[in-house]
């Protein structure tokens, strides 16, 4: 499990808000401009920190969803959480131009690179998808062609976070399939999944376990738990699944 | 400080609890859970602890020799690096100082070391004089396997990540030496109050 150490010393950075858009009704994505910024792998987060105007502070997490690139932009997915503190700041009140600061990359573990190779399974519940979508997108801009499978669980096809572009990435890439489930609500004649994921799911979506998937899960932590269980039941070596946590827990 | 973001409020802040919380910190009421990988499922009739690295004699313990040790029931805080706080949680495990009677040892240092490959590092002090303990229960109920059962390493007054789930001993070293998340930057020590996160803070 040995990791390349990150001895760079995290200080905090103003970054700006340089475009905002809608991707569901609840979750929004923030482009920001981070001067400075040293880079980060697909994977990773960074902490925010809001600062009122009597000097009291909130810090949360966030994953990057965006691809690793050269430049000082990245992307942000926040989900509006009803009682949450930062999220309804984020995607709510937060406009262009207006500035925030954060300091990363953070997390070197659950983190995918081209070099690390495949095939790639990645499990996704709700906002789990952010930092999936950054290794998808970067898997896209290399043009690569690593066998990848992304299982995605959502209640309903509106709250289905970057649905055309995972349709655009499934039409124009080579070797993606992208599979939803829709546990609420499904529009008619849906004729992809509509259960939470389970061991038969895994057993028809997931790679062989003899072909030794590298396996990336985020989500709520019922969801993480459930799904790193049924593969390791199913032969998947433990070693070679990641898991990351979101739920409701966070603001 | 000087930066203040446009129009954020932030949670009333006027509620006595809020000398408990560390800064950067923020209340739950549930019992997040955080781990890089599956559960491990150890069945309890293969189950060990052992003492073990720069000590005169190694110990080891089944886990009905670790029951059978008497146990503490405490009531603390806790402190997780992903910014949530949970105040009177309610803990019953062996005291690491019980563990240690006995222990010829001149390490300064300890790696605990777990189920599925997770270690992490703290100073020998840090686990001794009733700061630190193997917990087996939780709000009077056996550990979940979720939350680090059987037994997890309870040590409060240190980020979470430092109270190691599935704890399998405790490895005891004359140097300190960066554990799982340490190494991929996390702080060495982890103190809540001076928000020592990461590397360098």
């Amino acid at each position: 499990m040995a990791g390349t150490a990150l001895q760079r010393r995290l200080t905090w950075r103003v970054a700006e808000v340089v475009d905002l858009g809608d991707e569901t009704p609840r979750v929004r994505s923030l482009v920001l401009s981070v001067p400075g910024w040293p880079g980060h792998l697909a994977g990773q987060h960074v902490d925010v920190r809001l600062t009122a105007d009597d000097g009291y502070q909130a810090e949360r997490s966030y994953s990057i969803a965006s691809a690793p690139a050269a430049g000082e932009r990245l992307t942000l997915t926040v989900e509006r959480l009803a009682d949450g503190e930062v999220s309804p700041y984020l995607a709510g009140e937060l406009r262009a131009g207006d500035k925030l600061e954060l300091r990363g990359p953070i997390g070197g573990y659950f983190v995918w690179d081209i070099a690390i190779g495949g095939p790639l399974l990645l499990v996704a519940g709700g906002s789990g998808i952010c930092p999936l979508m950054a290794m998808l997108r970067l898997r896209q801009a290399a043009g690569s062609d690593i066998p990848t499978r992304l299982l995605y669980s959502s209640r309903s096809l509106e709250e289905v976070i970057y649905r055309n572009e995972l349709d655009r990435l499934v039409a124009t890439g080579t070797a993606l399939d992208v599979r939803l489930t829709l546990t609420r609500d499904q529009p008619e004649r849906w004729a992809g999944y509509h259960r939470r994921i389970d061991t038969d799911m895994l057993t028809e979506v997931a790679w062989a376990p003899n072909e030794r998937p590298l396996t990336f899960v985020c989500g709520p932590t019922p969801l993480v738990e459930s799904v790193a269980e049924s593969l390791v039941n199913l032969g998947h070596e433990p070693t070679r699944i990641k898991t990351e946590r979101f739920g409701p827990t966070g603001g | 400080m000087g930066f203040v973001s446009r129009a954020f409020k932030g949670r009333p802040r006027d509620q006595p609890r809020d000398a408990r919380v560390p800064p950067g910190q923020y209340l739950v009421r549930d019992f997040p859970v955080l781990s890089a990988g599956p559960t491990p499922h150890t069945p309890l009739a293969e189950w060990s602890f052992s003492i073990d690295g720069e000590v005169d004699a190694e110990k080891h313990w089944t886990w009905e020799e670790l029951r059978a040790l008497p146990s503490e029931t405490v009531t603390r805080d806790i402190h997780c690096v992903t910014k949530w706080s949970k105040l009177d949680t309610i803990w019953e495990g062996v005291s690491v100082d019980t563990l240690l009677e006995g222990v010829e040892t001149a390490a300064d240092y300890v790696m605990a070391v777990c189920d599925g490959g997770y270690t992490t590092n703290l100073p020998l002090e840090d686990l001794t004089g009733g700061k630190a303990w193997i917990a087996h229960a939780f709000d009077g109920q056996p550990l979940e396997s979720q939350h680090g059962g059987p037994g997890r390493l309870l040590v409060p007054h240190l980020y979470f990540w430092k109270s190691a789930k599935w704890i399998r001993g405790l490895r005891l070293m004359n140097d300190d030496s960066p554990g799982f998340w340490e190494t991929y930057g996390y702080h060495m020590y982890g103190d809540p109050w001076l928000e020592q996160r990461y590397s360098g803070d």
